[in-house]
């Protein structure tokens, strides 16, 4: 076959695929600056779903709540799976089988599974539902995506340069202080961003675990879905898309230039 | 002393996690096997009396069909996900000079809320949407289609929620396989079809199966697909475990189901293991 042809039909395909999956996100974005209430007939812009969306006190409830419960979950996986990937890439202990496995769990099982479990546990325990349960399930599912980023940089590590300070009289401590960390901050930072994107994106977790006092944007998106099609849902659907990209863009951009 | 730090260094590193995934995951997950051995009581609290019931109930008509629905839909899902992404990320890789570019754009839908995606597609099909609008116009047909609420559009939304998870661990092992074996094999004569079959496809296997156990996995259990796009004609396993936990308030009977959900994983990531031989991780990140 010509092999230009065959270069124009490739990137054709590729460009048709993209297509197919940024179309609807496209639609969604354009529809939400539509002057009219319609999902079809753009009739010009405006900003007035926008205005009407920050005006309605249970979306500005729903983005704090989202906003708290992925902060803290963030936080604190980003320090679990941290000092996690670094134990279980050095140090030996019992059973450390059993927990390198059940950390592929989350990532693994359905996620409606650890949504169901979650809500057994808790319940049983009697802890009422809301920002707190649903920041301890969230610290569970992202935990794993942080220490797995951080171990695979542990493992390009060269071991002779803290080998190297200890030599030369370093502490254990000054060793993580000055080397150790300096050198896996950027996989901890990307993990990290990529937990807060999860976080604020999940939905099936959500529907499971949180109460009525602690509806996030998704629910919020969930719940007006159900009543059907609105331009404000346009308007919150695309803050959310622009800041998962915005996080994604800057995770990536830290990825990239570690890698260089 | 120096031994006293190391251990504390050790503690410090390897308790917290432990303990999370101990808590969180592992005891959850155990305890979930001991309610599907319970029984539900009237007012839809566990009674802790063992019975095997929970699982004998499956195999109810009414249950079977949800469980071959499923099934049916997951695995044309990951074939459908297979045929279209493996061309696609095939193509993705020999372009060179926009990498990062190409990158992102596979990246961002993933990590995209699902339900955000699903939602754009509601747009596109309603009864009032761009597809309905645009035949009536053009006067191809005289009533709007209903293509909302049918397995059609299920698995529509299927598809294209679940084509990233599909795309990304294919895109990462074509990526990483030795282009010099696709040149050896043109050397020694043989087609380019022969040459896809007998070397590509064999050198790209565990991105193939990796992708594969992504979108079936996951596919089993996105309840919130059938409930927005299938309305009340589509009912996966995901929809009915959601009902028993939310709804119909029979905790042991949905924990007897996750139970088969997770089995059904399992196995398919042992299929994995065997075949490959190598973590999952290696692939997706």
């Amino acid at each position: 076959m010509d092999s230009k042809l065959s270069k124009g039909l490739e990137r054709t395909y590729i460009f048709c695929i993209f297509a197919f999956l940024y179309v609807p996100i496209a639609i969604i974005i354009m529809y939400s600056f539509n002057a009219a209430k319609s999902n079809v007939v753009f009739s010009g812009f405006t900003l007035d779903w926008y205005t009407k969306l920050f005006s309605d006190d249970d979306v500005i409830t729903a983005l704090v709540n989202s906003l708290t419960i992925a902060t803290f979950s963030t936080a604190i996986s980003a320090v679990i799976g941290t000092l996690g990937a670094i134990g279980l890439k050095r140090h030996n202990f019992k059973g450390k089988s059993v927990i390198s496995l059940l950390v592929y769990i989350p990532i693994v099982i359905p996620e409606i599974i650890m949504g169901v479990s979650l809500l057994i546990l808790f319940s049983t325990l009697q802890i009422d539902f809301g920002i707190l349960t649903l920041v301890l399930a969230h610290t569970t599912f992202c935990t794993p995506f942080v220490l797995i980023n951080v171990k695979s940089r542990l493992a390009g590590f060269d071991l002779s340069i803290e080998e190297a300070a200890m030599d030369l009289g370093a502490s254990k401590f000054t060793v993580f202080r000055t080397i150790t960390l300096p050198m896996i901050f950027p996989a901890v930072v990307s993990g990290a961003m990529l937990a807060f994107a999860l976080s604020l994106d999940d939905i099936i977790i959500n529907i499971f675990l949180s109460g009525p006092e602690s509806t996030t944007l998704p629910i919020k998106i969930f719940s007006m879905l159900k009543f059907g099609l609105s331009p404000e849902i346009n308007a919150l659907c695309t803050i959310m898309l622009v800041t998962t990209f915005v996080v994604l863009i800057l995770s990536q951009g830290i990825k990239l230039r570690r890698e260089k | 002393m120096k031994n006293i730090k190391n251990n504390i260094l050790k503690v410090l590193t390897v308790f917290p996690i432990s303990f999370w995934m101990l808590f969180f995951v592992a005891i959850p997950l155990l305890y979930i096997v001991f309610i599907s051995f319970m029984q539900r009581g009237d007012d839809g609290t566990i009674v802790y009396i063992s019975t095997i019931s929970n699982y004998t109930r499956m195999a109810r008509p009414l249950y079977i069909k949800v469980f071959l629905d499923s099934i049916v839909v997951a695995f044309i899902t990951t074939l459908c996900t297979l045929l279209f992404g493996y061309p696609f990320a095939y193509f993705a890789t020999k372009i060179k000079k926009y990498k990062i570019l190409i990158m992102l754009l596979i990246m961002a839908p993933f990590l995209t809320n699902s339900l955000i995606r699903t939602y754009g597609w509601i747009v596109i099909l309603s009864t009032n949407g761009i597809i309905n609008h645009a035949l009536l116009i053009t006067g191809i047909i005289k009533e709007p289609l209903k293509m909302l609420y049918s397995y059609g559009a299920v698995m529509i939304g299927m598809i294209y929620t679940m084509f990233p998870f599909m795309v990304l661990p294919l895109y990462n092992s074509i990526d990483k396989m030795d282009k010099a074996y696709i040149e050896a094999a043109k050397d020694l004569g043989a087609s380019r079809w022969k040459t896809f079959r007998t070397v590509t496809v064999p050198l790209t296997m565990p991105g193939i199966v990796a992708g594969c156990i992504l979108v079936f996995v996951p596919s089993v259990g996105l309840f919130f697909i059938p409930d927005l796009m299938g309305g009340s004609n589509v009912m996966l396993i995901g929809n009915l475990i959601e009902n028993q936990f939310m709804e119909a308030n029979d905790w042991p009977f949905g924990a007897a189901l996750s139970i088969v959900m997770i089995f059904i994983s399992l196995i398919l990531i042992l299929v994995y293991v065997k075949m490959v031989g190598k973590k999952l991780d290696a692939e997706v990140f």
